[in-house]
């Protein structure tokens, strides 16, 4: 026991030995521990490097896009079609204005907020970026400015900002030319890049402004910042500015555009007035027209309510979309169709009664005219618009040789205007009866075809090009609104060269005689549009054809009286026509929906149309120096 | 050259000596306030202001340092158990009249000084287990294990309470310390592991739900981006994207544009790894691991028991402070609040450590005059 029990100094001694082992192990420890945090921060630091720089990077940078200015649209003498405008906006800043039931309830007492627009405000919230102002309203007039600017220091986050706004200045008068834009939604993103419309608000929706979408809209610029933790914006690290949209120059005459608006007045119906010899669209009406501005900035249901509910439908464009029976416009068509197939001759006459049966069957096929027309050449017939006539030349020519000549003219085909929502119309044929309703052709549909009625139907578009193909004498071109093209900050603009299509082939004998009955239809007493043009004379040599298309089918033995139906079943009026007859500088389709007689109410407007432009172009003493 | 004692000193010795200074750890530890003043600097933004504040307490706490040096150990281990029953009674003043800061009840207002209690424990803590453990001799036993096991736990569950968990591990740990240096058998040791293991679950329920959230958040840290795991996200991000060799001093994009969230405090570890990259922080590991082996040799050449064991505490606590704090900063471990010594911004901590500098430099200077 003795020799177990240490004395204190080697008790001290052995207790400074314990503890200098236990130091040493703690050391051992520590190291482990420091070995194990150099291998994490080298795993961190090293390994996952790449890693963490990006997410440090992406922490740290934000691209902000910068819209490009949308380029504008001109007519062709450089008049404004559409514009941006600054248009005040109400933004809120959602960061900055804290909470947002009592700032919209405050707002709302000081600018008539919809709930339609506090819903479209929310959901922008949503998606918003933070530190991005979100538009509440726009176009605030400049009373709503001021209440609102005088109470700002008690709205905090909430900003009066002019950002640039599309605005058509002739509005209702361009709606189906131009088109608008508006508001990019969920299908407009379809199609988008979005990487370009990434500060885009608005797109083109119709029209020009659709068709032309990647001209006008430019490139979008980018702004590299450096963001705080917060999303605030610390610095600007690089811009790359944006590039403008190029501003368009539209083939179309505001004067005569307006001048065709007028001519058309209150009647419902479409005016396409063409250049033959370089295809620019030199004025396109569709009546009624409408307003796009509100569309830009969204129109509130219940005005698009209206607007739908219309009975005009002024949100139809009737140049481009609407399909109509072409009706006797067609018939110089057909003729030349027979002169090519060699089925008639412009000489071979033949006695026109008031009707006419196929050989063998019952059913008579009426002329416009009671009792007909008497002995008419092709000539003659064309004039006087005979329907007998062309009964019997259709039957000699059978479907399968009149459909290929209206196809060729481009019946059944878009012309491919450079514009949203035009359509094809019907090329009626065997395949295409046989594809459309599965029934076989039937020899009476040969006759009625070749009067312009039946299945076919054509758009004014199409007529009018129709018209500047027979005024080139089978010289087809691109009809097109586009006419130059002038990139935003450049003095000169690029014009658009002219194209021409594949044309129609027909002996120089044949195109004359065509030509000759068009020029007889205006200008002989017998023509049918002597009285309402030719009998005024002009000052110069119209050439054209009327038509009265059918919108309801008569029975066989019913009579078509205007004065006892309705409007709506009314004939639709049409004319073409181009002028000056040996010098086409204007071609002119005119649509009259319900109008009755195309020699009478189409046939005028086609005049002034034509009046109008051949004047302003120095081809006509103006009719004050006439007078 | 001035002669003392009979041996030959430099001026710098001679000065050292007069204030009881270890030249060894008193320069570690300028070099680590250096680096953590410039951290600071970056950190907060370029605030001079901060950087004035930190350095009024640094002042204050080499003021402490150099007054605790001179205090004889005699002394500091007859005060020993007085002090710990002052934290204690501190500690029960806090839980009925504390002030609450950021949702915890740690602060005591005395009027002049708003400290936390929990401050003293940490340098109570070992000086009373190490005082306890110097009355008796040879390895620990049972008995001193229960009564050393009381000593820690009552201020651990109290400290734990307010709620502190950073703190209470380091005051628990530093009387654990004391216990392993003093020779506590494998056996209990061993023991020891066992009844934490089985605690755990206990401590689990005893925890407060933005603890556990902590412990959940570090097991998953991407299950709740914006919310609990975006400190470690953030801080990992921070470390990861310095490097090797760092963005450079003052261009650490995490904590300049404050991504970083308590980058001056907790998680200054973060700026310092994002601005110095993998170098740096193997400059600073080194650093801690000198300091701590200057701590420990200066405990294994003391001459009494008492010395010996605070010392050893003290540096190995200082230790335990860096690993937890690296650790939680690099998602090793729960965000438990512990600071990075001598580099976090914040007065009590940095004041408390330097007055344990303090008693190791009173051992150091004291071992050497008994060696005469």
């Amino acid at each position: 026991m003795l020799i177990d029990r240490p004395d204190s100094y080697n008790e001290e001694a052995r207790d400074q030995q314990r503890f200098s082992v236990r130091a040493l192990l703690s050391v051992l420890i520590l190291l482990a521990l420091i070995a194990m945090l150099v291998v994490r921060m080298f795993t961190l630091q090293v390994g996952a490097h790449e890693h963490f720089i990006t997410l440090s990077e992406n922490n740290r940078l934000r691209i902000e896009p910068i819209p490009p200015t949308r380029g504008l649209i001109f007519d062709r003498n450089g008049i404004l079609l559409a514009e941006n405008r600054p248009s005040y906006q109400l933004e809120i800043t959602v960061e900055q204005a804290g909470d947002l039931d009592p700032l919209l309830e405050r707002l709302s007492g000081m600018v008539a907020l919809t709930p339609s627009e506090i819903d479209r405000f929310r959901s922008l919230v949503r998606q918003r970026r933070p530190f991005q102002p979100v538009s509440l309203k726009s176009g605030l007039d400049d009373e709503t400015v001021a209440r609102i600017a005088v109470a700002r220091h008690e709205l905090p986050g909430v900003e009066i900002e002019a950002r640039p706004v599309r605005y058509y200045p002739h509005g209702e008068d361009f709606a189906h030319v131009v088109g608008y834009v508006g508001r990019i939604n969920e299908q407009d993103l379809q199609r988008l890049d979005t990487r370009n419309y990434a500060g885009t608000s608005h797109t083109g929706k119709t029209g020009v402004e659709r068709h032309y979408e990647d001209l006008l809209h430019g490139i979008t610029g980018h702004r590299q910042v450096e963001v705080n933790a917060q999303g605030r914006v610390i610095r600007e690290l690089a811009v790359t500015p944006p590039v403008p949209g190029q501003d368009l120059f539209l083939g179309i005459d505001l004067e005569l555009q307006l001048a065709a608006r007028d001519a058309l007045a209150d009647l419902d119906g479409a005016v396409v007035a063409m250049d033959p010899s370089t295809g620019e669209v030199l004025a396109l009406v569709s009546k009624p027209g409408f307003d796009p501005n509100p569309f830009v900035q969204g129109i509130s249901r219940g005005d698009f309510a209206a607007l739908q509910a219309d009975p005009h439908n002024p949100l139809f464009n009737r140049a481009l979309s609407g399909q109509y029976p072409p009706g006797s416009t067609l018939k110089p068509v057909v003729a030349l169709a027979g002169l090519e197939e060699g089925v008639t001759t412009a000489e071979r006459r033949m006695f026109a009664t008031g009707y006419y049966q196929l050989p063998g069957h019952e059913r008579r096929y009426r002329d416009w005219r009671r009792g007909g027309h008497g002995w008419v050449d092709m000539n003659r017939a064309i004039a006087v618009s005979s329907d007998v006539y062309f009964y019997d030349l259709g039957h000699k020519l059978g479907i399968d040789r009149i459909a290929p000549m209206l196809g060729a003219f481009g019946v059944g085909s878009r012309v491919g205007i450079d514009a949203t929502g035009e359509r094809s119309g019907i090329l009626p044929s065997r395949e295409w009866k046989r594809s459309a309703q599965n029934l076989p052709w039937f020899p009476g549909e040969t006759l009625i075809t070749a009067i312009g009625q039946g299945y076919m139907l054509t758009t004014p578009m199409q007529l009018a090009d129709i018209t500047s193909t027979l005024a080139n004498r089978g010289q087809r071109v691109q009809p097109r609104l586009l006419r130059a093209i002038r990139q935003t900050g450049e003095a000169d603009s690029v014009p658009q060269p002219v194209r021409f299509l594949e044309p129609v082939q027909a002996s120089e004998a044949h195109w004359e005689a065509i030509h000759q009955a068009l020029i007889a239809a205006v200008n002989e007493r017998h023509g049918t549009a002597w009285g309402s043009v030719g009998s005024t004379s002009p000052g110069y040599v119209v050439a054209g054809k009327t038509g009265t298309s059918q919108v309801f089918s008569l029975g066989p033995d019913q009579e078509y009286k205007q004065s006892e139906l309705d409007r709506r079943l009314w004939d639709h009026a049409l004319f073409i026509g181009y002028a000056p007859a040996d010098d086409p500088q204007i071609a002119v389709a005119v649509l009259v929906e319900h109008g009755g007689s195309g020699g009478r109410v189409a046939a005028p407007i086609a005049h002034r149309v034509m009046d109008h432009h051949l004047q302003s172009r120095g081809l006509l003493a103006t009719v004050e120096g006439d007078l | 050259m001035i002669s003392v004692t009979g041996r030959e000193l430099t001026t710098g010795q001679w000065l050292l000596r007069s204030f009881r200074m270890d030249g060894m750890l008193a320069l570690l530890i300028v070099m680590l306030l250096g680096v953590g003043l410039l951290v600071l600097f970056s950190a907060s933004g370029e605030d001079m202001a901060a950087l004035e504040r930190q350095l009024l307490r640094i002042g204050v706490g080499f003021l402490g340092l150099l007054l605790v040096a001179r205090v004889p150990i005699s002394v500091l281990k007859a005060w020993s158990p007085w002090l710990f029953l002052l934290g204690l009674g501190l500690l029960l003043g806090v839980m009925f009249a504390g002030d609450v800061g950021k949702g915890a009840r740690r602060w005591l207002d005395l009027g002049l000084l708003r400290f936390q209690p929990s401050e003293i424990m940490k340098l109570a803590m070992p000086l009373t287990v190490a005082w306890y453990l110097s009355l008796r001799s040879g390895p620990p036993r049972f008995v001193d294990l229960i009564v050393v096991g009381v000593l820690i736990v009552v201020p651990v569950l109290l400290i734990m309470r307010q709620p502190d968990l950073g703190t209470a591990l380091l005051v628990g740990a530093s009387g654990i310390l004391v216990l392993l240096l003093a020779g506590l058998s494998w056996r209990w040791i061993a023991g020891m592991v066992v009844a934490l293991a089985a605690a755990i679950p206990v401590l689990w329920t005893q925890m407060y739900d933005y603890q556990r959230q902590r412990v959940l958040t570090l097991l998953n840290p991407e299950s709740d981006p914006l919310g609990a795991g975006y400190h470690i996200i953030q801080s990992k991000i921070a470390i990861g994207s310095g490097g090797l060799y760092g963005k450079g001093w003052l261009n650490g994009t995490q904590s300049q544009l404050q991504f970083l969230p308590e980058r001056s405090t907790d998680f200054v570890f973060a700026v310092y790894a994002e601005e110095f990259g993998f170098m740096g922080i193997l400059f600073l590991l080194l650093l801690y691991f000198l300091i701590v082996g200057r701590g420990l040799w200066i405990a294994a050449m003391a001459q009494d028991r008492f010395s010996r064991l605070v010392a050893g505490s003290i540096s190995l606590t200082f230790a335990v402070y860096m690993v937890v704090n690296i650790g939680m900063v690099s998602g090793l471990l729960p965000v438990v609040g512990v600071p990075l010594p001598l580099v976090s911004y914040g007065g009590t901590s940095l004041v408390t450590l330097m007055l344990g500098f303090g008693i190791l430099m009173a051992v150091q200077s004291q071992q050497r005059l008994v060696n005469r």
